[in-house]
């Protein structure tokens, strides 16, 4: 059992990168890499806020949204599939538990609040967020699961994110032919850490 | 506005709006969903029988319909589905087939083994209780086909396909995959036709009974025994190809499918 | 006020929400293997961005400032659920390997960047223009990327054979990296490169000037 989560868990971060493997969080990615220390304040931030939400949203689509899943109230429910509202239910627990998670930082650990505080609005619209959720239903995870893929995810997106951060305070220093400078060469960068992170495949614990 | 007491971040405006977007936005979704719903579940059913029927070489892999131009449905109504328990290789009734997924039933604790490590070749994790298996019959009651869902873990995830078998359950009829993330070029090679073509006619067993399919690089010398339970490898595909030897020979032996295939040779089923 | 015509061209090539605001690349770049993938979501999202900006518009003046960006959220998550639910009815095909990623356009920043911006601000038929003008920027971008990864990596276009293989009997042997992700980055880099190089105004400032050595004799 134990092995089963390490597994899911190492290939969350490598193999199935969130945002080298499947672009995830890009806009973000792309935008707020520029310095080494507000990359991992970002991405400590996404580890926490997928750490919840895809848990969170494994409980309301296994009893709430899934077909059948009401008939914990009522066996009358048995046939009501709410499965369409999967999208929007979604979207809300994110909204609302980044909501509660940046007050509940503020009142009772400030220090943390001080340091994430400007990414967690952010994170709201950071697509690699949604799709955790998106990703624990297609491929059917149960509660467990869910936690570990979440965290593992998470830590996933923010390895890359520091990784290139790290680059791109060398990559400044550099003589980039005029076009490419800025974005263009960012992209190219990214694009060898995707390159990078293949290589972690077929690993198997 | 005209209405000069108009205050839009009025509370009761801002709880007009708030109750008023979620009745209409409910109601389109709600609309939406419930009138495509029959569509949706059509299309499910006929992606499930067309990845039966392509494993079976019964439908060309880009059309949706047969040489004598039959469609999914034509075809699928000569196969009888049953669900079949693993572990006594007997048909189970009163589970409805339409319905059962053994993917899903793998991850229900309650339906399903965990599987230890030196049992676990395809290394599946779990493995459902009860499967299912697609039975076509000749005229005269002759097991003509059969075909049974099957899958293992490649490079970068599970492949799962179907595989089918003759009726003598020992040649193969046909093997397709429908779900794999293996690499394209490499290991995506699973789906080209031209490698599917070499499945066709291998034997699943050896002289003794026990599953000896392998993959491998250079073929025994035609006509030697060997020779009939060799397909060749996918080229720079390794774990590509040691997954899907790995899974047939999960599926097709005493762990999943085996006895199960014993009974329907001897016809004891 | 700007005309329409400058709201529908601007984002296509001077504005390009990929190649210069660095939007919405997020959700749509794994389905650019394929042509067919990747017109389709391209039409869903200028089907869903023209469609909110359109409707966020309507409703703009009643739209109280704090539970703005929520209701935004639930008009673009309605309209998405209404494409995935339309898909899944009459593409089947196509919505399984789009998978997820119909999903994610809730969170393709373009949507949400296009309604908060332009639409909260403006009448809803310029509007609707604006947040088509932008979706089709993006398509741009997305169906070159299509077009140059699906005949280097599969020989196809739209599935149809335009490069015979090796492997059937062609001349073609693919270029298999196409079909990976990373070659996703690099043809954007090369895009906007081509981009820059012919609208120089859009290249950035560079960050670091190498201060110019001091003892230039010395190094002489």
């Amino acid at each position: 059992m134990l092995e089963q989560y390490l597994g899911l868990f190492v290939r969350a971060i490598f193999i199935e990168n969130m945002a080298l493997t499947f672009f995830l969080g890009m806009c973000t990615f792309i935008a707020i890499s520029k310095k080494i220390s507000t990359a991992i304040g970002l991405g400590v931030a996404v580890v926490v806020v997928l750490g919840i939400t895809v848990p969170a949203n494994n409980l309301i689509y296994t009893y709430f949204l899934k077909e059948g899943a009401m008939t914990w109230i009522s066996a009358d429910f048995a046939s009501v599939d709410l499965s369409f509202l999967t999208f929007l239910a979604y979207i809300g627990v994110i909204a609302a538990m980044v909501q509660i998670l940046e007050m509940f930082l503020d009142r009772f650990v400030p220090a943390l609040y001080n340091a994430l505080g400007v990414f967690l609005p952010l994170i709201t619209v950071n697509c690699a967020i949604l799709a955790g959720s998106l990703f624990m239903e297609e491929r059917d995870y149960n509660f467990g699961e869910s936690v570990v893929f979440g965290l593992g995810a998470g830590v996933g997106w923010a390895l890359a994110i520091t990784a290139l951060a790290g680059v791109r305070e060398k990559l400044k220093y550099s003589d980039v032919p005029e076009g490419l400078r800025g974005l263009g060469v960012t992209f190219i960068c990214v694009g060898l850490l995707s390159l990078c992170f293949m290589s972690f495949g077929g690993i198997d614990i | 506005m005209s209405d000069s007491n108009f205050n839009k971040d009025s509370l009761k405006n801002t709880l007009l709006v708030a109750i008023g977007l979620c009745l209409v936005c409910s109601i389109l979704v709600s609309l939406s969903a419930v009138a495509l719903r029959p569509m949706q579940k059509a299309n499910k059913e006929l992606d499930q029988k067309q990845n039966v029927l392509r494993a079976a070489g019964l439908l060309p892999s880009d059309a949706l319909v047969d040489a004598q131009g039959r469609d999914v449905a034509e075809i699928f109504a000569s196969f009888e589905a049953r669900i079949v328990d693993l572990d006594t290789g007997e048909y189970v009734d009163g589970v409805d087939v339409a319905t059962f997924d053994p993917i899903r039933a793998a991850k229900d604790l309650s339906a399903s083994t965990e599987l230890l490590k030196d049992e676990d070749a395809a290394t599946l994790g779990r493995r459902e209780n009860h499967s299912i298996v697609y039975l076509k019959r000749d005229a005269n009651g002759g097991l003509e086909k059969v075909v049974m869902p099957v899958r293992g873990y490649g490079l970068w995830g599970t492949l799962f396909g179907y595989l089918a078998l003759e009726g003598d359950v020992n040649t193969i009829a046909g093997l397709g995959f429908y779900s794999h993330k293996e690499t394209p070029g490499l290991g995506g090679e699973v789906d080209n036709p031209k490698w599917k073509a070499l499945w066709p006619g291998v034997q699943l067993f050896d002289a003794k009974g026990i599953p000896a399919l392998s993959l491998v690089k250079s073929r025994s010398p035609e006509g030697s025994a060997a020779a009939q339970n060799e397909v060749d490898a996918l080229s720079g595909a390794t774990f590509t190809t040691k997954g899907v030897e790995n899974m047939m020979r999960y599926w097709m032996g005493e762990g999943a499918f085996g006895p199960y295939l014993k009974k329907l040779k001897a016809g004891t089923v | 006020m700007a005309s329409a015509k400058e709201v529908l061209v601007d984002p296509i090539f001077n504005n390009n929400p990929i190649a210069l605001q660095v939007l919405g690349i997020c959700s749509a770049l794994a389905v650019t293997v394929q042509m067919s993938t990747t017109l389709v979501m391209c039409l869903a999202v200028i089907f869903v961005t023209t469609m909110s900006s359109f409707l966020v518009s309507i409703v703009r003046n009643f739209i109280p400032t704090n539970i703005r960006i929520i209701v935004q959220m639930t008009i673009i998550a309605s309209l998405v659920i209404l494409v995935d639910q339309v898909l899944q009815a009459v593409a089947y095909d196509i919505s399984k390997s789009l998978s997820v990623f119909v999903g994610l356009i809730i969170t393709n920043c373009i949507v949400m960047g296009r309604a908060e911006a332009f639409a909260m601000q403006n009448p809803p038929l310029l509007s609707a223009i604006d947040g088509f003008g932008n979706a089709v920027g993006y398509s741009l971008i997305l169906i070159l990327v299509a077009f140059i990864r699906e005949p280097l990596g599969s020989g196809t276009l739209l599935g149809y054979e335009i490069m015979p293989l090796v492997a059937n009997g062609g001349w073609y042997q693919p270029n298999g990296m196409m079909l990976l992700a990373p070659s996703a980055f690099f043809i954007i880099a090369g895009l906007i490169w081509a981009l820059r190089s012919w609208k120089t105004e859009q290249v950035e400032a560079p960050e670091y000037q190498i201060a110019p050595n001091a003892q230039y004799r010395e190094a002489l």
